[in-house]
């Protein structure tokens, strides 16, 4: 119904976004530069990294989904519910989660003191594999548990009509979902890890355990070697097109779709029952302790926050807030298959490079600092597009079939269209997107910790100033009030959206 | 008079010719088997279907190119007659106004067609309140408040129940003539034509043909349906 100038200015917007800071990136680093050694150990970092973590996540998925699918028992929604919580959890915040669980002083060192076992450290390539997993387990999950559902009900029934064994039954309905879907699930969360700049900011570091982003970061930040910053953002977009290659061809669940249904997969004996009670309370205690930690430390250090928190919460509201109306306008414009895949290569390039980018282009003209909260905002717009259009592409087009002869025939033009059919039968993927992208916004800690200063720090970014200055109560409270915020933000849009009639 | 002149519209396997005329008033059934472009024929005349050659010419002028929204025709479908979240009211008034708030004029009109169709005072319920029955008549009522001449019915009614469907084929008979509407109406059912058609358009093999008399058409020895209805 929209006139075709919306999706093609919507196009030519992200376009402009992505290829503008790329070009700008690479007139600046020229043709001469060269990798060194260390270049080359956050390379093999890199990419090994972000291998082993979906390895590891997609093996893990694997029994909590069996697990999941066909167990009935009390609180199988809360645990479904919370599948989906690492997806708006602000990521620094599981960090400071996981750090009070695994960390230097955390429970799980606790306990080995007390076994009379070592301290366990998680610094390094263990602890931003342990995060990693931490983030893409329950996506995995979720991915396994959509193609046990895919299974059609008749198929269950014919199988055990014909009294399959266990094992065939595993042979003839089973292996063929998981052959499909496994690698899928592996491929896409191989390319979350590789531009999963947070993690590796605090976890990572030293020769062992540095991405090229974190390389990138801190030549930026530190060594204000922007040849380097070039080289090593191109290194990055190399690695994103392949990934981008990757991710256009598999379909991501977004959450919040309905898993209700469990399936029988026969084999109701007790060990089987032990078994998986074993992985559902393994994969609860590794998502839900964090989670709860952060709430109980965050209790007491609201208390210690410093006053540098308020404006910051005020900067990131306001931030997510225009960042989430800008997703969503350019997500709801581009919701189509072309926009899908457009949007994907644009996500595919990773924030930080097209920040350092968009700095080398700033920089021609005017002091790029100061622009530090318009570049971040665009940036996080455009880093929740491709979410949104997933999101909005099948409502859309299913309004456009089902109303698009009626609203011709009586004549409706497009804001007639907009302000009648789409945004009514639209909202509640409206609201869910909205929801999502402010949350997403909030919690980024990506561009602005490039472009950061004490005057334009988000909340994200004091509560990660606070971690690295040790004051671990002042940031528990800023966690808190951080996930209350991206949560408080995704459930206001969200509900919007549900109030939706029909 | 409504006329297909040399028309020819559908896609490559499936392409129908038409050349015959209808009177202005009256009810015109068509049959067919299924598959034989009967749909196509209403959306070629609404518009929906840009034909691929020929003129449809109504009261003598052209309107094979005129805009669907600017057409002397309104259509009924199988379904999605209504917009579910909109009140019968806000449905009804999308016929003739964008006006956010609705003039007292204008809710008169509306009440004035709800009347008409039997569902005086349904305005404020919306369409998921009403019975399948009830949300017909308000789509004739839309109709009515669309004011346009000819009226394309694409089996709106096909997924009523036998008593219900005979007493909305007779409200749309009695309202086309209290309007001096035309009406087409597609149909799968001997009866449907028996009851409030005048004349039958038959469509099949890749051509319209007639229009015939009803029982001219609907004879199983001698008619154009008998090896469909048999």
């Amino acid at each position: 119904m929209a006139p075709r100038l919306v999706p093609i200015t919507a196009g030519l917007v992200v376009c402009g976004l992505t290829l503008g800071p790329l070009f700008a990136l690479i007139a600046h680093a020229g043709i001469g530069g060269s990798l060194l050694a260390a270049d080359w150990a956050a390379l093999r970092f890199t990419v090994m990294q972000a291998a082993v973590s979906a390895v590891v996540s997609v093996i893990l998925a694997v029994p909590v989904a069996r697990a999941l699918i066909r167990r009935q028992f009390w609180g199988r929604g809360f645990v479904l519910a919370l599948l989906g919580a690492p997806f708006i959890l602000p990521v620094i915040v599981a960090i400071l989660g996981l750090l009070a669980i695994f960390g230097q002083n955390g429970l799980l060192n606790i306990a080995l003191a007390e076994i009379g076992l070592p301290k366990l450290s998680i610094y390094g390539a263990h602890g931003v594999i342990l995060a990693h997993v931490f983030f893409n387990l329950p996506l995995a999950v979720r991915m396994v548990l959509f193609g046990w559902q895919a299974i059609p009900a008749e198929q269950v029934r014919l199988a055990h009509s014909l009294g399959l064994a266990r094992w065939t039954f595993f042979q003839v309905l089973e292996w063929p979902m998981l052959k499909r879907v496994l690698p899928s699930a592996c491929a896409v969360i191989f390319v979350i890890c590789l531009s999963s700049f947070a993690v590796a900011l605090t976890l990572g570091g030293g020769p062992k355990a540095t991405t090229v982003e974190l390389a990138l970061y801190q030549a930026f930040r530190y060594d204000f070697d922007f040849e380097k910053v070039a080289m090593l953002g191109m290194v990055q977009m190399g690695l994103s097109l392949g990934a981008a290659m990757i991710a256009i061809s598999v379909r991501v669940p977004v959450v919040g779709q309905g898993l209700d249904r469990s399936i029988s997969l026969g084999d109701t004996s007790w060990p089987v029952a032990v078994w998986d009670a074993a992985w559902i309370s393994i994969a609860l205690a590794f998502l839900g302790l964090p989670i709860a930690s952060v709430v109980v430390d965050g209790i007491g250090g609201l208390w210690d926050l410093p006053k540098s928190v308020w404006p910051a919460l005020g900067r990131s509201l306001w931030m997510a807030l225009i960042s989430s109306a800008l997703a969503v306008a350019l997500g709801a414009a581009l919701a189509s298959r072309t926009g899908e895949i457009l949007a994907t290569l644009a996500i595919s390039m990773s924030g930080l490079v097209l920040g350092s980018g968009l700095f080398f282009f700033l920089r021609a003209w005017v002091n790029p600092f100061d622009f530090a909260l318009f570049v971040t905002v665009l940036m996080n717009a455009l880093m929740s597009v491709p979410f949104v259009v997933r999101i909005l592409r099948p409502t859309c087009e299913a309004t456009a079939q089902n109303y698009g002869r009626l609203a011709r025939s009586l004549g409706l033009g497009w804001p007639a269209w907009g302000l009648w059919v789409a945004l009514p039968r639209m909202r509640r993927s409206l609201g869910f997107s909205l929801g999502l992208s402010a949350a997403l916004s909030i919690g980024d800690l990506g561009v602005i910790a490039l472009f950061g200063s004490a005057e334009t720090a988000t909340l994200p970014l004091v509560m990660y100033q606070l971690m690295g200055s040790y004051k671990i109560e002042a940031a528990s409270g800023a966690a808190l009030l951080l996930m209350m915020a991206a949560l408080g933000l995704f459930m206001v849009f969200d509900r919007w959206g549900q109030n939706a009639r029909a | 008079m409504l006329e297909l002149d040399e028309l020819k519209f559908g896609y490559d396997p499936l392409q129908v010719s038409a050349s015959c005329e209808v009177t202005e008033r009256g009810i015109t059934a068509i049959m067919g088997p299924s598959g034989a472009g009967k749909s196509s024929l209403l959306a070629c005349l609404s518009g929906f279907l840009p034909p691929v050659q020929g003129r449809i010419l109504w009261q003598g002028q052209n309107i094979t190119k005129v805009p669907v929204a600017q057409r002397p025709v309104s259509i009924l479908f199988q379904d999605n007659n209504l917009f579910p979240h909109l009140t019968i009211e806000r449905n009804l008034a999308l016929a003739f106004t964008r006006r956010l708030r609705l003039s007292s004029e204008a809710k008169a009109r509306i009440s004035h067609a709800l009347e008409q169709v039997g569902l005086f005072g349904f305005g404020n319920k919306r369409p998921s309140h009403l019975s399948g029955g009830q949300n017909s008549r308000a789509a004739l009522a839309r109709v009515l408040l669309q004011r346009r001449p000819i009226l394309a019915l694409d089996e709106p009614f096909s997924a009523l129940g036998p008593a219900q469907k005979v007493e909305m084929l007779e409200l749309v008979k009695s309202v086309c003539a209290a309007e001096n509407m035309k009406c087409l109406m597609v149909t799968h059912d001997p009866q449907d034509a028996r009851l409030i058609a005048e004349d039958i358009l038959v469509v099949s093999k890749g051509y319209v043909s007639g229009p015939f008399s009803v029982t001219e058409a609907l004879d199983p020895k001698t008619g154009p349906l008998r090896t469909y209805l048999a």
